[in-house]
């Protein structure tokens, strides 16, 4: 793990300050990894947005747009070679104090995590430590985390009952299980339970439903929903899956190639997408309700990070590239203003020009 | 190709891949004449009463018990399912790669178990099965050309290194991955997930089967590649008439593979409801089946916020080696009554346009 915080106010200039009242600034965040000796890919650039109390924002995108190194980038949780090399994670603490994420010195960061900002990891198979118990996942995450007096072991396990009754597990069959003795379901709960456990502000899920079966998908989709209405934590969760993104999500970020390409509401990006990428990837997607449909396909794959094309990054794979798209890279534009960061924004040369009649309010 | 054994393709088939504008996609229409059609042909491959039982310390683990399916020529056959559901078993005794405990599995109406050395060896290359995981499924020291004419060489259907390329570039063109030339010697780590999937594919294609299994072949791809390959298989079932029995836990997927074809969905090593695809998908009526199109995440959220749910009794699945009494599927059902569901074992019969297998709705 990075531990190391960065020298504050290093490096290029903050793009503006924070946002009034949001929880999350992410301001101008690149993330890279160290590839070789003096070589590093750039996997994230320049992403920005806010991230107010109680928001939900899904991060959609193919594999390796850069949707999870961002997620881990924002807790400081990358692997040894990666690094947030530029920019300002500006959080703002349940004290009020406002701390850039990548200033944290080692036992603040450690404060940080869990009880204000926590993660529940892709894939809940390997997310617990397979030699021991759910209780002692519980009891680690505790001591590690919270602050002040010891709390006796008696006390932490009845609070660990209670979390994993909020998510419908038995805690008397679940806490004293080995984690290869639950199902996918159970641990993804668990997981989730856990994740819980010193009310963070902010959860981030990386992939939180994917390789469960659709019944137990179904259920963990609405619990989620359901506590956070109960607990009005914000979430940022990654995902392939839009049907999940449209169910789960207030707002939506879509990725390509490192960057931030679109974000809306998700009325905004499942309605009205701006930008063809968003569109290509809602349209390749087969729905179960009503007659068949033939979905779009999207040829080919994402840019190679090392390789990125001069322009737009997704132009070698865009029905209306047009010339300038190759040699000229869209900002991201706001379409339509909002507060709270649900402004509607895309990074497209053509936007107004492809606005088409699949609009709908 | 080499000397095609697959029947010709159904003139109503080419003619709606002709007029598809990728060639891929299933037509949507379902003429009467394609159903009596599919009644008419006899299966190619067919389950009849199969049990696959498992012997574990903990007792013994009915996967399947006692499955019935046909495979059509050049129709799809489709099952879904939760994981546990004996969905890759059932497809494992179809493929010849385990044997049932009871029941038999009929290729061309000859059972497997009895064929001799030749009649076997035919029903190898008739049948052929494409896994999961295209990460896993490819040998990683062989090239793309090894792997695809390994069969051919196998089987002796080239005579020499130089036919045996050609013929290999002949499969990867068809499965798109073009130009040949680039692909014939990669490795499987040069490539991505669905350039993976498609090898596999052609190596399947290698040995001009009559049905492919396809065992969860897209569910490891992203949504833009997933399309894409299920185009792929879609030209191949309507331009060569491979039939498919085509396994996935994703509705959609099934919906939009299957929409010709028929489906069957499983629960607990059961079949629960089988029917033409259109019928069960928009208008499901086993209570598991509704359950599992409610459930599914639309990407809509208008309609996902208004879409209507069932509501299950229970989240769990039962455990395999100790099944409740009666219907399998009662503890969790919202359709249950006192009476029959906990008592009697409900058959699969003839109800709704379908087969069902649900004391509460074949009784209606």
């Amino acid at each position: 793990m990075t531990d190391h915080p960065a020298a504050p106010a290093a490096g290029k200039a903050p793009a503006g300050g924070p946002a009034e009242g949001a929880l999350l600034s992410v301001r101008g965040v690149d993330v890279g990894y160290r590839t070789g000796r003096r070589t590093r890919v750039t996997a994230v650039r320049d992403v920005s947005f806010d991230l107010y109390p109680g928001q939900s924002m899904a991060l959609v995108g193919e594999s390796g747009c850069g949707k999870t190194t961002l997620g881990l980038g924002l807790l400081r949780l990358l692997p040894r070679t990666g690094v947030v090399s530029s920019g300002e994670i500006l959080f703002r603490r349940k004290d009020g104090r406002l701390v850039d994420v990548r200033t944290l010195a080692r036992e603040d960061l450690r404060r940080f995590r869990w009880n204000e900002a926590a993660m529940v990891f892709q894939g809940a198979m390997n997310a617990f430590n397979p030699v021991l118990r759910i209780e002692d996942h519980f009891l680690d995450t505790f001591r590690a985390h919270e602050g002040g007096r010891r709390r006796p072991r008696k006390e932490i396990l009845e609070q660990s009952a209670d979390l994993l009754t909020t998510v419908r597990l038995d805690p008397a069959r679940v806490l004293g299980s080995f984690p290869h003795e639950l199902s996918g379901g159970m641990r993804q709960r668990a997981l989730i339970a856990l994740a819980l456990a010193l009310k963070p502000q902010l959860l981030i899920l990386d992939e939180p439903t994917t390789a469960l079966d659709i019944l137990t998908q179904r259920s963990i989709v609405e619990r989620l929903a359901e506590l956070r209405d109960e607990l009005r934590f914000a979430m940022v969760f990654i995902t392939h899956d839009l049907g999940l993104a449209a169910e789960l999500a207030d707002r939506v970020g879509t990725m390509y190639a490192g960057r931030m390409i679109e974000t809306g509401t998700t009325r905004d990006i499942f309605y009205r997408a701006r930008h063809p990428y968003t569109s290509a990837l809602i349209n390749s997607v087969p729905p179960v309700a009503g007659d068949l449909t033939v979905p779009q396909s999207l040829p080919g794959g994402p840019p190679s990070l090392t390789a990125l094309p001069p322009g737009c990054s997704f132009a070698p794979r865009c029905a209306h590239a047009v010339d300038a798209c190759s040699h000229t890279r869209p900002t991201l534009d706001v379409l339509r203003t909002r507060t709270e960061g649900l402004s509607h924004a895309a990074a497209c040369l053509r936007t107004h020009e492809l606005l088409e009649g699949a609009t709908r309010d | 190709m080499i000397d095609r054994t697959a029947p010709a393709p159904r003139p109503d088939r080419a003619a709606t891949a002709a007029e598809g504008p990728d060639g891929g996609g299933p037509s949507a229409e379902a003429a009467p004449e394609a159903a009596a059609l599919r009644e008419a042909a006899p299966p190619v491959l067919s389950l009849k009463g199969v049990h696959q039982v498992f012997g574990t310390p903990r007792g013994d683990v009915p996967a399947v018990a006692g499955v019935d399916l046909e495979v059509r020529p050049g129709q799809v056959l489709c099952l879904v399912g939760e994981s546990g559901c004996g969905k890759t078993t059932s497809a494992r005794m179809a493929a010849g790669l385990a044997a049932p405990t009871a029941g038999s599995v009929l290729f061309r109406g000859r059972d497997v178990a009895a064929m001799d050395k030749h009649e076997r060896s035919v029903f190898r290359r008739a049948v052929q099965y494409i896994h999961q995981d295209p990460y896993a499924s490819l040998n990683p020291v062989r090239t793309v050309y090894s792997t695809v004419s390994a069969g051919l060489r196998r089987h002796k259907m080239v005579k020499d290194r130089h036919e045996a390329r050609r013929a290999v570039t002949e499969l990867l063109e068809r499965v798109d991955l073009t130009p040949a030339e680039d692909y014939l010697d990669k490795y499987p780590h040069q490539m991505s997930g669905g350039q993976r999937q498609r090898v596999a594919v052609a190596r399947a294609l290698a040995m001009n089967p009559e049905v492919i299994i396809a065992d969860e072949s897209t569910s490891m791809l992203d949504v833009s590649i997933r399309v894409s390959l299920l185009n792929t298989l879609g030209k191949l079932r309507d331009e060569l008439g491979v039939s498919f029995l085509f396994i996935t836990h994703d509705l959609a997927v099934a919906k939009y593979f299957a929409w010709d074809g028929e489906i069957a969905v499983m629960y607990l090593g059961k079949v629960v409801e089988h029917g033409p695809t259109p019928q069960v998908v928009n208008d499901p009526r086993h209570p598991y089946t509704r359950a599992l199109v409610s459930a599914v995440c639309e990407p809509d959220p208008d309609l996902a916020r208004t879409k209507e749910r069932v509501r299950l009794r229970s989240a769990d699945i039962p455990d395999l080696t100790d099944l409740p009494p009666g219907c399998d599927f009662h503890p969790r059902c919202p359709l249950y009554a006192q009476g029959a569901c906990d008592t009697l074992r409900p058959p699969l019969v003839p109800s709704h346009d379908r087969l069902l297998a649900c004391h509460v709705v074949t009784g209606e």
